[in-house]
């Protein structure tokens, strides 16, 4: 009995851990059809905002020090959603409906952000801003005077060319001042310490021992699944971002504002993605390429489970969370240590970390055979086209 | 994707009353997972060139040559240093190339340093199991960091926990050989392995580990991990979670050196071992000096560590060796007369040995707060390199000798 309850959980603490990087994407793909690359360097981002908070905490230290952690994470997922919503708002708003092109773009932007955090630096931070007020400025000016030219669309693209340029060029001379020129982050890993609080055991119940850190992340993921099921089905938003996923030009014409919907559904599903990197800096590592590592298995729960559906998510990653921990450390001996020599073997030849995810892709594999559309296909109209 | 980065080491130096310019090669990952390991070891490596350059050059034949290094970026992509390899030899024509960091690059390269009989300089510590004509290792194998730590682990530890260990690692080719190693030599002590796990390079999810070590050893046991980069901190972010304690799992770690720690925290490591033949904490002058030389051109916050001392001996070792030579150009005479080569290294006197590698002082540390390591053990001498292993039945009995001619020289009975 024993056995079984440490067994669920672990089974848990790895599922949540899934189920936390997946809440996000399962609203971007699932409500929007946008395939996003670039979800695991959302989740780097609100690792990095959870590094920027605690170094600044770090000279207060003592109790204060020891609150970082709650703060760091709603300032992720500020942080996060914002720059979610630029991109929305930016990019991914040219390319709804074309998935293999939002595939692309956002692949563009992960290695974007990815090569932004090794090398952001005071002097870099300094000439994008130049840029991009100059950027502006030209455009407004020229704007202003050849608006309704015909060749005024490349008048603007020569312009931001320019001021690229001009951008560039700052950005080598700031580059002088030493000061200024010393990246922020580098390329190097670094070091984020979890709270006292989080680091070691919460204890014990008979003999399973209850790790601070895996219980904070299990009801972390379970707290915000439950927000954002009730944001989606009880909240004004949630009823219009619905509405939009069900049908786009029927709610357009119902005065629904579809593109701030858009805007808002990416925010948050990007907001997610930065609460899930905030708490997997107690962890893991952090570094610039910590997206990779969970990206795929993002999708793995969410097509698993069904793209679009919360509740398809919730079993997906949990279903996967215990099949690993069960098959990776070997218990079905210990339960069952009399069992023919042959079924000994396999299951020995499969209780290693590696042999038990080849299991876990083997098990998805055979599911979507029978079930393609996953555990709870959705029924009816999809995202429009 | 390709950087193609032509430093000249002396520009900054004595200005230059050089008879010539000698090309050297380095080739490291300055992009993807090991750059942040690799790039380490250029720097090392450019240092040393303009500590050369600074000091007159290279001195061969009655002239002076100034070095000139040519790198390039291996990405991290096993294919693409054995291409870059090829570059160097066949366009730059360098006269000898360092480079290399993981054994799966060193072995992508080793069959174009064969075919074209050139040379590699590589610096990094390595399952050994390989001999070849053409590299010299400047880091150790596994009976100067491995089987000296499992040796003083038993002795420490066994009393207490009885001799059995724990293995985990990363999944690729140098943490299953020196398990291998580690497994035999338990065996040959009359010990046990109770487990061994692998986890891809990168995954940080170790919760069922840590559940088979608890139920392996339910009240304490040694532990010997040889796991590499992300890995380690996910592994000690959760041991210390879920209550495996150093007092109680004593960690002995064969790739955590100080930038490690410094990028998992050290209030995770704390109380963990490691097993180098370097340690930044080593209190002798000729390691201070390199700390600090290290210091003043890359930054105060910088540390050094085992790796990047062993990549600063071999630019040394192979300018002692041309000297000697008097040549760089003909490198049959450099290899013959690479062997028996010293150098006041950091670490303190090391030797080239006709097996083409180098002969390392132990060292077993205990990582402390400050990112820094006590030294527990310290053999002082320098212990000589055994590239085929003694404790594995396959290649028990077997060495190299590279002096001898005979065409098995890289593997014989001894």
């Amino acid at each position: 009995m024993e056995l079984f309850f440490s067994q669920i959980l672990d089974g848990l603490s790895i599922g949540s851990v899934l189920l936390l990087a997946a809440t996000g994407l399962a609203i971007v793909f699932g409500l929007m059809g946008v395939i996003n690359l670039a979800h695991g360097e959302f989740m780097m981002l609100g690792a990095y905002v959870t590094y920027v908070v605690q170094s600044a905490f770090k000279p207060m230290g003592g109790v204060i020090f020891e609150l970082y952690f709650p703060i760091s994470l709603v300032l992720a997922f500020i942080v996060t959603a914002l720059i979610g919503v630029l991109l929305e708002k930016t990019l991914i708003r040219q390319l709804y409906g074309r998935p293999l092109e939002t595939l692309l773009a956002t692949w563009g932007v992960s290695l974007i952000l990815i090569q932004l955090i090794r090398s952001v630096s005071t002097a870099m931070t300094l000439g994008i801003i130049v840029g991009v007020v100059v950027g502006f400025l030209l455009s407004k000016l020229l704007g202003a005077k050849y608006s309704e030219k015909p060749f005024f669309t490349y008048l603007n693209g020569l312009g931001w060319a320019v001021a690229i340029g001009i951008g560039l060029v700052a950005v080598n001379l700031f580059d002088q001042i030493r000061p200024l020129a010393k990246p922020w982050f580098g390329p190097r890993n670094i070091d984020v310490t979890a709270p006292k609080w989080l680091q070691g055991s919460w204890g014990m119940i008979g003999t399973i021992e209850l790790p601070g850190l895996r219980i904070f992340i299990i009801l972390l993921s379970a707290l915000l699944l439950v927000a954002t099921y009730w944001f989606l089905n009880k909240s004004v938003w949630g009823l219009r971002i619905r509405a939009v996923t069900q049908n786009r030009q029927m709610s357009n014409c119902l005065g629904i504002p579809t593109d701030r919907v858009d805007s808002i559904t990416f925010g948050i599903g990007s907001g997610l993605a930065g609460v899930a990197g905030c708490a997997i800096t107690l962890l893991g590592s952090v570094g610039p390429n910590l997206g990779a590592a969970y990206i795929v298995s993002c999708f793995m729960v969410i097509v698993l489970g069904g793209v679009g559906n919360l509740l398809g998510t919730v079993l997906a990653s949990l279903l996967l969370g215990i099949i690993q921990s069960v098959i990776g450390s070997g218990t079905l001996l210990t339960i069952f240590p009399d069992m023919p020599l042959a079924a000994k073997g396999v299951i020995e030849f499969f209780a290693t970390t590696s042999m038990s995810l080849v299991l876990v892709f083997i098990f998805i594999i055979v599911f979507l055979q029978f079930r393609p559309n996953g555990m709870f296909p959705q029924k009816g109209r999809s995202v429009d086209a | 994707m390709s950087v193609t980065l032509v430093s000249c080491g002396g520009e900054s130096g004595s200005g230059g009353n050089f008879d010539g310019e000698v090309k050297v090669g380095i080739l490291h990952s300055l992009s993807g997972t090991m750059a942040i390991s690799e790039t380490t070891l250029k720097e090392v490596e450019e240092m040393a060139i303009k500590e050369i350059n600074d000091a007159g050059g290279v001195k061969v034949g009655g002239k002076s040559y100034k070095i000139v290094a040519v790198a390039e970026d291996g990405a991290s992509d096993w294919p693409t240093f054995a291409e870059k390899a090829q570059k160097l030899i066949d366009s730059d024509k360098v006269a000898v190339v360092f480079g290399g960091w993981t054994s799966a690059s060193r072995k992508a390269m080793l069959p174009v340093f064969e075919s074209k009989n050139h040379m590699l300089f590589y610096p990094i510590q390595y399952e050994g199991q390989e001999c070849s004509r053409n590299i010299f290792y400047t880091g150790a194998v596994p009976n100067q960091q491995a089987e000296p730590a499992v040796q003083w682990l038993m002795d420490k530890f066994s009393g207490k926990l009885g001799k059995k260990v724990y293995l985990v690692g990363s999944d690729y080719v140098y943490p299953r050989t020196a398990n291998t190693i580690i497994k035999e030599q338990m065996k040959a002590l009359g010990g046990e392995t109770v487990g061994e796990d692998y986890i891809p390079l990168g995954n940080t999810e170790v919760a069922p580990i840590i559940a088979k070590i608890k139920k392996a050893f339910p009240d304490g046991g040694i532990i010997i991990n040889t796991l590499n980069g992300d890995s380690n901190v996910a592994l000690f972010k959760q041991f210390k979670a879920s209550g495996i304690d150093p007092a109680k799992y004593p960690i002995m770690s064969f790739s955590i050196a100080e930038e490690e720690i410094r990028q998992i925290g050290p209030e995770y490591t704390t109380g963990t071992y490691a097993a180098w033949n370097f340690f930044m904490s080593l209190d002798t002058p000729a390691s201070k000096k390199f700390t600090a030389d290290f210091q003043a051109m890359y930054g105060a916050d910088r540390v050094t560590g085992d790796p990047a001392e062993s990549a600063y001996n071999m630019v040394y070792l192979w300018k002692n060796a041309v000297e000697k030579a008097g040549t760089f150009e003909d490198l049959d005479k450099v290899r013959k007369d690479m062997i028996g080569i010293t150098f006041a290294a950091p670490q303190g006197e090391i030797k080239m040995f006709p097996n083409h590698h180098t002969s390392e002082r132990v060292l077993i540390g205990e990582a402390e707060a400050n990112g820094q390591f006590k030294i527990l053990s310290d053999s002082v001498k320098a212990i000589p390199p055994l590239p085929w292993n003694q404790f594995v039945p396959e290649t028990k009995g077997f060495t190299c000798d590279w002096t001898q001619d005979r065409p098995d020289a890289g593997k014989f009975k001894m």
